[in-house]
């Protein structure tokens, strides 16, 4: 690998070119990554930002910090901003568009002008919802329930028009990926020689291209719904607003492991290098993979089970739902596997990966609570919910980006961030959410109901203990940005392959070259084998 | 690997191995985005069949009111738009761009009756107020929920004619390129897959025709 360390002070992705406008017409992946990256980040503040003041708002009963129609339009932007600007392209859009196409060993994704379309779609379509917060704002939740949403007087058309623009953007990342990774393996790459990323990214791309269209023409009819009065979904006009509720969660539930799907790949590569074991399972993994994008299209009805369809369908989506639990429990076995017996470096990234398997399981495990038809009833639009759809979310995505934030940033910045408050913020982080979330599952089982402004004076001690659980959180992210800028400012240098890890990525120097590798790279062995000297101490 | 490979004026991009590599990446692009096509209508037809299985009187009441003739000969113009689609793909992968321009005229052309018979149908169903939802207002036709049929009939075709409109635009700039002599047996994919999006067009126009003009 000696090439590397010499050339990597020379020409590199960020030194190619200079100058904005060599940003902003690249078609280098990496850069497209990296503005990706950027976006997200900035819409990741605001909705962290609106987060925040609904715990501030739930720290005691009454309306104490805004009115109830304000508390409706926090947590709509909360959500659809976390939704379809942060969680669902982080991983694939930002990470994704940087690595895959290293790990495959290749110069660029299939399609580079459409990828780098695909971000400005991402950034119109985002630009149009966030429209409306200058307009009325809009008051409907993320879900957009009709008929509600077609009678609001706030701008909810925006948001809808806002949702479908950033749809495509979804599709064509997923299309670039499915075409890159049939294509544009290195030589020696057959399938059972590809990372475990790339399978979860391959997994993912399947659901976005199928699910998205779906959303994509529900949200325009809802969008023409209120425009010219189509009445399909409008029971006033004779049309059937639980159609609608059909259609939005058969996209939308398949979007919950377009957000976790990515989130267990980064989860699959950092565990195997930071134990310095082969990874345990690995067909399983890929094989779980698509066990999970193919039942997470026909369980959208659990969504459903007091929206008063059938009895039958009911039973039948309940029982579906339990499946989920097997290929995800063989991915969670599996890593707990590849730690067993193997040398643990507790670095970062690996206390991410263990704190997303800790709290995924627990966020996991609810969820049978909630497929369950007989506790659901009793927990529908509860806290409880909230809170397993947060262990699942953030605990789940939100820990895996961090994790793969950390693990692929030294190859991308050239930098090494410092390990020390890097850990106690991965620390911060992990408690705070803890902190933040499980009082929720209590208060949901005790019937607190999601979506108000106010609640009973019975359950303000727990909301406390939630709302300063939301601070130390903060106090993490805040910790993590001001490390990470300043390991991009001062930060010392960072080797190639600072893990030790065996992916393509890693034998290219930090940061890579324009065109990815000095050296075309081949294929001989598998991307875990850490075996004999390979197995060294990072 | 540095060096680009050279197939006819065509530079094949960087990060592509071969002329063929780079074909079949696209070929296979165009049918996943195909794909999506599909998924983005069936929400479309499961509408049509919630309504048509819940209301299937009003739907068959409703249906006589759209002129079957013209829905037929849309169907002609669209399916021999097809034919000549598929003469000017047979051409460009022998290299013949004379001859692609031709056919891809002809094609043109057919698209163009398409749409003057969908204008000449929707300003009809206006004058007669058969409009989507809140906005109808015909007389003779009195079904319950009549207006929820014409919002199915509306997007649907709507949406067709859409994709007929953007399929014009990329004949064209595909005609333009063509008429350059750009294609050759080594090159020639814009032909290719614009095909296989003209074929979907026409294919999605044959599901249409019967389940809203020829209802029982």
């Amino acid at each position: 690998m000696g090439h590397g360390v010499a050339l990597a002070h020379g020409d590199n992705y960020i030194n190619h070119s200079k100058g904005l406008k060599s940003w902003l017409n690249t078609l280098d992946h990496k850069r497209i990554g990296i503005m990706y990256l950027i976006a997200i980040l900035s819409f990741f503040l605001v909705g962290g930002i609106f987060a925040m003041l609904i715990r501030l708002n739930l720290f005691s009963p009454g309306s104490t910090l805004v009115s109830p129609s304000k508390y409706n339009q926090l947590f709509t932007y909360h959500g659809a901003i976390m939704v379809f600007m942060v969680i669902i392209p982080m991983i694939p859009a930002a990470i994704g568009n940087m690595v895959l196409p290293m790990m495959l060993g290749a110069k660029d994704v299939a399609f580079p002008r459409w990828n780098l379309a695909s971000f400005y779609v991402y950034l119109s379509g985002a630009a149009i919802a966030c429209a409306s917060l200058f307009l009325n704002g809009v008051d409907t939740g993320w879900t957009f329930y009709t008929p509600y949403s077609i009678r609001t007087s706030t701008s909810a058309v925006w948001v809808l028009l806002g949702a479908f623009v950033m749809g495509f953007s979804s599709i064509l990342t997923g299309l670039n990926f499915v075409v890159s990774i049939h294509k544009l393996r290195a030589p020696g790459m057959g399938w059972g020689k590809m990372p475990l990323f790339l399978w979860a990214l391959y997994g993912t791309s399947v659901i976005q291209i199928l699910a998205t269209p779906v959303l994509a023409i529900t949200l325009l009819l809802a969008a023409l719904e209120r425009i010219v009065g189509i009445g399909i979904f409008d029971p006033a006009l004779g049309g059937d607003p639980v159609l609608f509720q059909h259609f939005f969660w058969f996209y939308s539930h398949p979007a919950v492991y377009i957000m976790i799907l990515p989130a267990m790949g980064v989860i699959s590569e950092v565990v195997p290098v930071f134990s310095r074991k082969p990874i345990f399972g690995y067909t399983a993994i890929a094989m779980a993979t698509f066990g999970i994008a193919l039942v997470s299209f026909v369980v959208w009805g659990h969504h459903m089970f007091v929206s008063g369809q059938s009895e039958f369908a009911n039973f039948l989506f309940s029982l579906i739902t339990m499946f989920v639990a097997i290929p995800t429990g063989v991915k969670v076995f599996s890593w707990l596997g590849t730690m067993y017996k193997g040398s643990l470096h507790f670095h970062a990234p690996m206390l991410y990966a263990i704190g997303f398997i800790f709290v995924f399981t627990i966020g996991g495990m609810t969820g049978m609570f909630l497929a369950t038809l007989a506790t659901d009833v009793h927990l529908t639009d509860t806290y409880f919910v909230v809170a397993h759809f947060h262990y699942v979310m953030v605990g789940g995505s939100l820990l895996g980006f961090l994790a793969g934030l950390h693990y692929w940033f030294p190859k991308f910045s050239g930098k090494m961030y410092a390990e020390t408050p890097a850990m106690i913020a991965a620390i911060l982080i992990n408690v705070g959410f803890n902190v933040t979330f499980f009082p929720q599952f209590i208060l949901g089982v005790l019937g607190m109901p999601r979506r108000y402004a106010d609640y009973l004076p019975q359950f303000t001690t727990l909301n406390r203990v939630s709302t300063v659980g939301s601070w130390i959180i903060a106090a993490g992210f805040l910790l993590v940005l001001f490390y990470l800028i300043h390991a991009l400012l001062r930060g010392k240098k960072a080797s190639d392959n600072p893990w030790k890890a065996l992916t393509l990525e890693w034998q290219s120097p930090s940061p890579p070259p324009h065109e990815n590798f000095l050296v075309e790279p081949v294929v001989t062995d598998g991307p875990y084998d850490y075996r004999g000297a390979k197995a060294g101490p990072i | 690997m540095g060096s680009h490979e050279v197939a006819g004026e065509h530079q094949v991009a960087h990060h592509f191995k071969s002329a063929l590599d780079e074909f079949e990446a696209c070929k296979q692009a165009m049918w996943i985005f195909l794909v999506t096509e599909v998924l983005f209508f069936s929400g479309l037809f499961v509408a049509y069949t919630v309504l048509r299985v819940f209301e299937p009187e009003m739907v068959k009441a409703a249906h006589h009111f759209l002129d079957w003739r013209l829905g037929a000969l849309n169907t002609v113009f669209l399916i021999t738009s097809s034919l000549t689609m598929a003469f000017a793909v047979s051409a460009s992968q022998r290299g013949d761009n004379k001859r692609v321009v031709r056919q891809l005229i002809y094609t043109l052309i057919l698209a163009c009756g398409f749409c003057v018979v969908k204008i000449y149908e929707y300003s009809h169903k206006f004058h007669d107020k058969l409009l989507p939802g809140a906005h109808f207002g015909n007389t003779e036709l009195t079904a319950n929920k009549a207006g929820l049929f014409f919002s199915v009939y509306f997007v649907m075709t709507g949406i067709h004619a859409l994709h007929v409109v953007i399929g014009m635009g990329v004949i064209l700039w595909v005609i333009l390129r063509a008429r350059k002599n750009e294609f050759s047996p080594n090159y020639f994919t814009p032909v290719e897959i614009t095909g296989l999006y003209w074929h979907f067009v026409d294919l999605v126009w044959i599901y249409l025709f019967p389940l809203l003009y020829l209802v029982g």
